[in-house]
């Protein structure tokens, strides 16, 4: 393929890249930030497979089998921690404006600036090399593809310099990309989005190439394992050898471990990019869903290469695109070229930008802010200085990959080369593991326990690298240091029978662990040590509460505080800062002084931009501090917890109070509804009997008064009284009734009854009434219906109450009323239906309920009392079961009730 | 004279308004009876009775609309309203006279109270006629 098309691909792929990016950080300033996604975060994550997952993979699993899954089983069992891990770390970064692991570790133990330098430099000295594989297998994947074409410029015109162009232009990229505005969180939502991007397009290039070796070049998963089974070397792939494989697993799947957490760009993205720590739970089983999907492939294209080109005539870790060049499927290997080509970029991007930040906070800055001169040259412009630091120090990093590159990676694989970072790295371990969950742990620990770890690393597994590029004799790794055994870089004190990272990891992370242990428990603390100590394991009781710096005591002045503040954020910006600042803590802002609050908040907000330690360094310049001894520093936390809890029971007690106050309310509301209800009541009751008792004074006065009215007149007038009297009795006795009712005194006195039996006598006593009216009666029986326990007496009463009021409300000649029962599955239902004036929807309900009928005005008075429905009703249920109107105006009405008998 | 004087009963009770008609007729007046209040307005329309003996509780419209009706219209403000009621407390009397009524009797009701309180009305009805 022609050079010049490779070297247009590869640029308008940044070009997209950085469209991608310019494209998200657009959208976040219309409001929609893409980062607010848990899948960006998700993806943005796996930047950790980079050119060494892309191409290496398929290279480690050719030499020693299934090994290279370690550092994907790694991660995978570690996902679950991270709900532990993580989480806390994310939230104590958050809290105290952390943006790089060195700012965290440096943080932890006092905010010391030496501890923020040696982490700097072992991620400096850990990744280069790591960074400089990349740059190698963009330059040998270029080199592979051109090549193919049986273009020879490409030899001519790049040769010996191609990595370093890469190298440039990723440099210049990177810049552009990382250091285009200088904020106090560090986030970079542009970067992580096209990282996202990224991480899509390699999954997508490295599946591509798998489907088609697997499937297209060979006959599927069956037929490669088939064939490569025949050859008896390729057996290795799938098995492990021997026990120090098998240990050596181990030590892998730890080390991956520790370096998904602990890489500089993984703590990037993880942690300082992280914008949701809820974020963490959809990237728990979608990262490992991610890591999986780019393994799958791994070992049959690993066997298809090795079936494929017998002879060793191609480089295992360049099997991804041999292979597609081999069958000449030009779109295809291009297709690879950009899937490698984005793996190493992203790791490049993130990684240096990581570093820079490092390089800048920890390295550089606190050097410039202990000088006066070089401070007084750049007043005003700080953050300028910051960033011109940190694109210095990008294009410093990737020189000096480039360096590492041409003169020492070249013998050696991708894999091993990472892993030795990896080791590096795992360095931390203890010093922020101990740091989250050990309050003890302490800045001598971390520093000694760091400092040996790192040498121990360095002579194992870095030492002898160098040796094999010819920097020192060889007669070190035969021989040992100085000629002694012990010291010998592969078999430290004669540990034998492990590989050299195993090795390397085991003596360099005991002694680690051991200094750490040691000294944090063999010496004092400082108070700045130990407030932070506890700031950070107690995080979650901190974090939305305490402000730090209520352990601060001393004098600054606010005018220095300012200027402090404008030399990195303008002065406008900063003036508006600190009137936030003051209004939401209702500080006192004509005063000199600053207050502790203001100066703690200026810390916090100088730390996102040049890390704590200069942070610190920078405060301490314009402040008269004053010791606070330990025992203070803990009283003061105490109380501040002390007040948290009451605070916190003092809330509880009046959520409960307030509580109790609704509750009352609600019971007070009820007993005034109801006092209501029976003040009604026995108005209408009242009312109810004065209708009848009118009636029967009137007429018996009448009779009384006119001795000579006509006999059939004073026989109407009389019987009328008898009528009335009769009305009042029953009123009276159905009052009594519905009390014992609603009292719960009325009991039910039960026997074996048939339903048809009942409706039949009822139909006996009303057929007077129904007959002086010329109705049609029908009763339609079911005779499935089974005899149930009731009160016979009671049920009567409702079905005369219903048939009474059909009649009722029936016109005489044209009335027609169906009484039927049903029995369906246990229940028996009995109905009777008219073909009245039926009932407004509006009262179907409310007809149920006592004197209904009496007190709403609207519809047409009944000839009852307005009880025998609410009785009925109460009847019904006392037997469980359950009554109800179906109606229309105009067209009828039809009552039913419905009684369980199982 | 009396004659002259038409009485409109309202009431839903059937024996009340029995009990009613037969005293008015006894007293010699005019009687017409109505079993609600939209029957009340539409006998009043036509008839313009002098009295009115009035049931406050009656489906569709109540003594308390008649009354306001008769008592806010020019030609019929001058028809003397007695309610008659079972609503005795206080607050349904105040609410009565609010509405205009002349007078405010409670059931139950002694018949010889009740006719000589209308004839007393009676009386202003015809002297009032009369001047």
């Amino acid at each position: 393929m022609n050079s010049v098309v490779l070297i247009m691909v590869s640029l308008l792929y940044l070009a997209f890249l950085f469209g991608v990016a310019y494209w998200a950080e657009k959208q976040s300033e219309k409001g929609k930030s893409l980062v607010t996604n848990p899948y960006i975060y998700a993806l943005s994550l796996a930047v950790y497979c980079t050119a060494w997952t892309f191409f290496g993979s398929v290279g480690r699993a050719v030499t020693n089998g299934i090994e290279f899954l370690a550092v994907f089983v790694g991660p995978t069992i570690m996902m679950p921690l991270w709900w532990l891990v993580l989480r806390k770390i994310i939230r104590i970064c958050k809290v105290q404006r952390i943006t790089s692991i060195a700012d965290f570790i440096s943080s932890r133990y006092g905010k010391n600036a030496t501890l923020g330098v040696l982490v700097t430099l072992i991620c400096i000295l850990g990744v280069l090399p790591y960074i400089a594989i990349q740059l190698k297998a963009i330059s040998s994947s270029f080199l592979i593809v051109a090549h193919s074409s049986g273009d020879q410029n490409a030899d001519n015109l790049f040769w010996g310099d191609l990595a370093f162009y890469i190298a440039v232009v990723l440099s210049v990229f990177t810049i552009i990309f990382g250091t285009r505005k200088i904020d106090s969180t560090e986030r970079h939502e542009g970067m992580v989005t096209a990282i996202a991007a990224e991480s899509i397009v390699k999954l997508a290039a490295f599946l591509a190439t798998g489907i088609f070796v697997t499937y297209i070049v060979f006959d599927g998963f069956g037929d490669i394992f088939q064939r490569a089974s025949l050859v008896p070397e390729l057996r290795k792939t799938f098995v492990f050898n021997n026990d120090s494989d098998a240990s050596g697993w181990v030590w892998h799947i730890f080390l991956s471990m520790t370096a998904i957490m602990f890489l500089p760009r993984q703590f990037q993205v993880a942690v300082v990019e992280n914008v949701n720590e809820k974020h963490l739970n959809k990237a728990m089983w979608l990262f490992p869903l991610y890591l999986l999907l780019i393994n799958i492939f791994v070992i049959p294209t690993a066997l298809g290469g090795e079936l494929l080109f017998t002879n060793n005539t191609v480089n295992p870790d360049n099997y991804v695109l041999a292979i597609p060049l081999k069958f000449n499927q030009k779109i295809l290997t291009l297709f690879t070229y950009i899937g490698g080509f984005s793996a190493a970029t992203s790791m490049i991007i993130v990684e240096t930008i990581a570093l820079s930040v490092m390089v800048s906070n920890n390295l550089v800055m606190p050097v410039v802010l202990k000088n006066k001169k070089i401070q007084d040259h750049f007043q005003g412009n700080l953050s300028g200085l910051v960033n011109n630091i940190r694109r210095t120090s990008i294009a410093l990093i990737l020189l000096l990959a480039y360096l590492y590159y041409k003169t020492i990676a070249e013998h050696y694989s991708l894999v091993s080369i990472g892993m030795v970072s990896f080791t590096a790295v795992a360095q931390f371990t203890p010093a922020i593991i101990g740091g989250i969950f050990w309050k003890t742990g302490n800045r001598k620990g971390a520093l000694i326990g760091l400092i040996a770890g790192s040498i121990v690393w360095f002579y194992t597994l870095v030492l002898p690298s160098i040796v094999g590029a010819g920097f020192f004799p060889q007669s070190i790794i035969d021989h040992g240091l100085f000629g002694m055994e012990f010291l010998k870089p592969f078999s430290l004190f004669g540990l034998q029978g492990m590989d050299n990272i195993s090795h390397g990891l085991f003596w360099s992370l005991l002694i680690n662990v051991g200094c750490y242990l040691y000294f944090s428990m063999n010496s004092p603390v400082s108070s700045i040590e130990h407030n932070q100590a506890v700031i950070f394991v107690d995080i979650f009781q901190y974090s939305e509460q305490l402000e730090p710096s209520a352990i601060w005591r001393g004098t600054a002045y606010v005018r220095d505080i300012k200027i402090l503040l404008s030399n990195f954020f303008g002065e406008k910006r900063s003036e508006k800062v600190l009137r936030l600042f003051a209004q939401k803590h209702g500080l006192n802002t004509k005063s000199d002084r600053a207050d502790p609050k203001l100066v703690g908040y200026v810390e916090k907000l100088l730390a996102g931009v040049v890390g704590t330690a200069s942070a610190r360094i920078m405060i301490s310049s314009v402040s008269k501090e004053e010791k606070i001894s330990t025992e203070e520093v803990i009283s003061i936390l105490k109380s501040s917890q002390e007040l948290l809890s009451a605070n916190k029971s003092l809330r509880k007690k009046s959520v409960e109070l307030e509580k109790a106050t609704s509750e009352l309310k609600d019971a007070n509301e009820i007993l005034k509804r109801t006092d209501k209800l029976k003040d009604d009541f026995l108005s209408t009751v009242a009312h109810e009997i004065r209708t009848p008792l009118t009636s029967i004074r009137a007429l018996s006065e009448i009779v009384y008064d006119n001795p000579d009215m006509e006999p059939e007149e004073r026989e109407h007038f009389l019987g009328t009284v008898v009528k009335e009297s009769d009305r009042l009795g029953r009123l009276i006795n159905q009052v009594l009734d519905l009390e014992k009712y609603e009292s719960g005194k009325q009991k039910l006195d039960k026997e074996e009854v048939d339903i048809q039996d009942i409706i039949k006598d009822v139909i006996d006593t009303l057929h007077q009434q129904v007959k002086e009216k010329s109705i049609k009666l029908v009763f339609i029986p079911d005779r499935f219906a089974p005899r149930f326990e009731a009160d016979r007496d009671k049920l009567m009463q409702v079905v005369v109450n219903l048939l009474s009021n059909a009649i009722k409300y029936c016109e005489p000649q044209k009335g027609e009323i169906i009484i039927a029962t049903h029995y369906v599955e246990g229940c028996i239902y009995t109905s009777v239906q008219d073909n009245g004036s039926g009932i407004d929807k509006r009262f179907q309900r409310l007809i149920f309920d006592k004197f209904f009928q009496a007190e709403d005005q609207t519809i047409k008075k009944p000839k009852g009392s307005g009880l025998g429905l609410a009785i009925s009703k109460k009847i019904i249920e006392l037997h469980n079961g359950q009554i109800w109107v179906e109606s229309e105006v105009g067209s009828g009405s039809k009552f039913t009730f419905m009684i369980s008998v199982v | 004279m009396k004659e002259l004087i038409k009485v409109l009963i309202v009431d839903d009770e059937p024996s009340i308004l029995m009990s009613l008609e037969f005293l008015m007729k006894k007293e010699g007046y005019q009687v017409f009876i109505a079993r609600d209040g939209s029957e009340a307005m539409d006998i009043i329309e036509k008839e313009v009775p002098s009295i009115i003996l009035l049931d406050i509780m009656m489906p569709n419209v109540d003594g308390y609309e008649v009354c306001y009706h008769v008592k806010n219209s020019l030609r019929f403000e001058h028809i003397k309203v007695i309610f008659l009621s079972a609503k005795n407390k206080e607050i349904d009397m105040e609410k009565g006279y609010s509405v205009g009524a002349d007078l405010y009797v409670t059931k139950p009701f002694s018949t010889r109270t009740l006719v000589a309180k209308v004839n007393a009305l009676a009386i202003n009805v015809v002297s009032g006629s009369a001047s």
